[in-house]
């Protein structure tokens, strides 16, 4: 049986580790090629990489932590943020990338998704959605697309728009509760079931993660296909071993090494 | 004695990957290339015939580089390792894209999942995309030190359906029991990614530089 995967991700400036990893027995937790071997010895199923460098000037650091990163690390990494051009992802699949995530690029211009999976194939392009609850309470529910860390409305219909990147070829989207993201009170069970309901293709549930539990309750009720989640994997709160051994303890598929 | 290990390039896929981990297992006594070259291919020791993508385009790339033949040969007389589109263009025939001519080499079709396929009573999402058990279904070197049952990392929407079911080697349930893994003489091609299959994979790589069919 398939197993739901979790993902732990990294945010990378200008080639370095942010948000502080706190290893204790990790010789460099800001270098990227150290963190990305340990979370692939704890029995990582993918590990995603975004690039927050700010300065243009520092993107093609990037480049170099995934190609070193996939010299050593024989599992699937997907990278994401200041991805706008084929040009952006032929370089970054060049690089050792087995996936790229779209996020702002689809927004301003959807063509592009359409394009990128023709060229490369659907199953190396993740859209990225940043979606927001928009409805009030007692109203049916409805999330909109935001920009700019939730800070600039689109307009855009969450699920309507997930529907339209898969129509366009996206192979998986990455779903980020942007009111829940840092949060550290769980998953949008409502939305991520919203999204995963809608579309055919495998949902990552992102933002809001706190506890194992709410991992299992985005599997479970939220009815994601894959797990994402940064901060309680980075302070060593919990190991990518310990969550998948609680996940299948209460009755999810996961792969234990 | 140090072996060449080619990889084929014609464009399609993560070739990086595949090549990475080949190296990675190899050390230092063997040559991994990477190569569209038909020569090289011949002189090649041994040879891993990766792939992603759409049916129609690999099999236009293939002919664009001249490689229909060379590829056939090393498949049928060298150690030879199909990867995912790697394994389904030797089959006849693809359902995908309107349906598709392959190479023909081994009997059997290239068929999509059918939609709407349930799990626990929801919805299976199409691709498969994640890390799924392969049952071994016969003995073979290549799963030397890999467990029964092992996950490995797949990515498709497409599983090959083999004429002759003597040639299947391990089978991976998703939906359907589908053949993930086929094996001949000289040939072991997987639907999966071994160079993307964490240590698991790294083993099948390791054992298929060392096979000697």
């Amino acid at each position: 049986m398939l197993a739901r995967r979790i993902i732990p991700c990294l945010d990378v400036d200008g080639g370095r580790v942010v948000k502080g990893v706190r290893f204790v027995d990790i010789r460099d937790a800001g270098d990227p090629v150290e963190v990305a071997r340990r979370y692939n010895e704890e029995g990582a199923d993918e590990i995603t990489f975004l690039d927050i460098t700010a300065s243009s000037d520092d993107r093609d650091t990037i480049i170099h932590v995934v190609e070193q990163v996939a010299a050593q690390v024989f599992i699937p990494l997907t990278v994401g943020g200041g991805i706008r051009t084929c040009e952006d992802i032929r370089r970054m699949l060049n690089a050792g990338a087995d996936k790229v995530a779209i996020n702002t690029a689809a927004i301003s211009n959807p063509e592009f998704v359409l394009e990128a999976t023709r060229r490369f194939g659907s199953q190396c392009i993740v859209v990225a959605i940043d979606a927001k609850q928009v409805s009030g309470e007692g109203e049916f529910p409805r999330w909109e697309i935001f920009t700019h860390g939730g800070r600039k409305p689109t307009g855009l219909d969450a699920v309507a728009w997930a529907q339209q990147m898969v129509e366009y070829g996206a192979g998986e989207i990455l779903l980020t509760s942007m009111d829940r993201d840092g949060t550290k009170i769980g998953f949008d069970l409502a939305l991520t079931r919203a999204i995963s309901q809608a579309v055919s293709v495998p949902v990552i549930a992102s933002g809001g993660v706190g506890n194992l539990q709410h991992l299992v309750d985005g599997v479970q009720e939220g009815e994601a296909d894959a797990v994402l989640a940064a901060s309680i994997f980075h302070f060593a709160e919990y190991s990518i071993g310990e969550a998948k051994r609680y996940m299948a303890e209460h009755g999810v598929e996961v792969r234990l090494t | 004695m140090p072996k060449s290990i080619v990889v084929i390039d014609y464009g399609m896929g993560n070739l990086r990957s595949v090549s990475k981990a080949i190296e990675h297992v190899a050390g230092q006594q063997h040559r991994v290339h990477v190569t569209d070259q038909p020569r090289i291919i011949r002189e090649a020791d041994r040879v891993v015939f990766p792939g992603q993508g759409a049916a129609r385009d690999c099999m236009a790339a293939l002919s664009e580089h001249h490689l229909n033949e060379a590829v056939l040969v090393a498949a049928r007389e060298k150690p030879f390792l199909g990867i995912c589109m790697g394994l389904q263009v030797l089959m006849e025939s693809s359902e995908e894209n309107g349906g598709t001519e392959l190479l023909g080499m081994i009997p059997g079709r290239v068929k999509r999942f059918p939609p709407n396929m349930l799990q626990g009573g929801r919805r299976l999402k199409i691709p498969q995309m994640g890390w799924n058990q392969v049952y071994q279904v016969r003995e073979h070197p290549l799963w030397a030190g890999i467990p029964q049952d092992t996950r490995f990392y797949f990515v498709h929407s497409y599983y090959v359906d083999p004429g002759d079911t003597r040639i299947i080697a391990g089978t991976t349930g998703f939906g359907i029991d589908f053949t993930s893994v086929i094996a001949t003489e000289n040939l072991f091609a997987t639907q999966f990614h071994p160079e993307k299959s964490a240590g698991a994979g790294l083993q099948l790589l390791s054992n298929f530089i060392n096979w000697s069919p």
